[in-house]
């Protein structure tokens, strides 16, 4: 498949005194993205409450934050024609044109082979076998096919981000029981209203792209009702921790009360009109390397429909967008602080 | 010739070689390491 990278003249100006550092390769490995892994299977690690020593569990951590940088580099790959044609994802390496597009596939392909390896050398290859699912599953079945192919794209693609709780827990103890897997199902569920909550502020730029994002295919009023269908799912499944002797009573306190913000925030996105319109404003800079500025104001007013201010509607996106990163980094932090105190979890009758 | 004295592109790629050698050497390390500690007390009179 033909690749493509879309430079400005300015842009092409610098590419004749910018050299590829380390950094830009480590750029390739999505930092950011790798540092969700970590934590979420670092918590999967902890929470099985098994004694590993502490070399082996740092070896294993290791080697999932590897994993995920290796399928983001094959993600990078693959997708530096869609990257170069939106926002926040033109200045990535390979469209930039500092990596050429065969070393990013060939670091994805030799981190994943040294990760998925070390793990089963190391550690057990029931583990090495969940993060090697993991990785092709991003990489080739959400990359390569789902992503340009369906506006469930991230609902599916969504298990890929899931799993690595539960490879941190088979790491510690060889298998991998139901509450392993009640905390990639909290994540599988957490995904879809989290990226439609994004999607609905810059679906302009995924439409640009070709990428059948929800609201692209189906529309805003569609997705908004399916942010608020998912998370009407998502909180009894992250209150669910406690009947399974998973989460204590600090879990509770955390999924139920932030549950109830979620939700609030859910609903006022189904109330509003976010994603009738693009937002005047760019995504997040921080979380998203956005380069350059949004259209004026005004061009927007001009498609708004008179109901309420469009400005408004995409703010409440936004705050769910926002929100649905702390809630789930809350929860997270709750089941790792019951595990690292040995507070007792919670085995409430249903 | 210093490495001040090389062009922005060898400066670029020698920082990428030693990037790429110093990973090399610690995956050596760890997974010497590694085998050590899974190996456990069965090593340590072998030394």
């Amino acid at each position: 498949m033909a690749r493509t990278t879309v430079l400005t003249p300015d842009e092409e100006a610098t590419q004749e005194v910018r050299h590829a550092r380390w950094q830009d390769y480590f750029q390739l490995m999505k930092p950011r993205v790798m540092s969700l892994v970590v934590f979420t299977a670092l918590t999967g690690l902890l929470a099985a409450r098994t004694p590993i020593h502490p070399l082996l569990g740092a070896v294993a951590v290791f080697c999932i934050a590897v994993g995920a940088g290796a399928s983001g580099a094959l993600n990078m790959w693959y997708d530096a024609d869609i990257d170069a044609k939106m926002r926040r994802t033109r200045g990535r390496p390979v469209p930039a044109g500092l990596v050429k597009g065969e070393e990013a596939a060939t670091l994805g392909v030799v981190l994943s082979i040294l990760s998925v390896m070390l793990m089963g050398v190391a550690i057990n290859w029931l583990a090495a076998g969940l993060l090697a699912f993991t990785i092709v599953f991003y990489a080739v079945v959400y990359t390569m096919w789902l992503k340009r192919w369906t506006a469930q794209n991230i609902v599916i693609g969504g298990l890929a981000g899931a799993l690595p709780p539960a490879i941190g827990w088979a790491a510690a103890t060889g298998h991998a029981p139901l509450n392993a897997w009640l905390m990639v199902l909290i994540i599988f569920l957490w995904t879809p209203p989290h990226f439609w909550a994004l999607s609905l502020y810059i679906a302009t730029d995924y439409a640009k792209a070709g990428v059948p994002m929800l609201p692209v295919v189906k529309g805003a009023r569609e997705t908004r009702k399916q942010v608020l269908l998912y998370s009407l799912i998502l909180i009894p499944v992250c209150v669910a921790p406690v009947f399974t002797g998973l989460g204590g009573w600090l879990y509770l306190a955390v999924s139920g009360l932030g549950g109830l913000v979620f939700l609030t925030l859910a609903w006022r996105v189904f109330t509003s009109n976010a994603g009738d319109a693009a937002d005047p404003r760019p995504a997040d800079r921080d979380l998203y390397e956005v380069k350059d500025e949004a259209p004026a104001p005004a061009t927007i007013d001009a498609r708004s429909e008179g109901k309420k201010p469009l400005v408004g509607g995409a703010k409440n996106a936004r705050n769910l967008f926002a929100f649905s990163i702390l809630y789930l980094f809350a929860l997270f932090a709750a089941l790792l602080a019951e595990a690292v105190l040995n507070l007792p979890a919670l085995e409430l009758p249903l | 010739m210093s490495r001040k004295d090389l062009d922005p592109a060898a400066k670029a790629r020698g920082g990428r070689n030693i990037a790429l050698g110093l990973g090399l050497a610690a995956f050596v390390i760890l997974v010497f390491v590694v085998t050590v500690v899974k190996l456990g007390g069965n090593v340590g009179p072998h030394f």
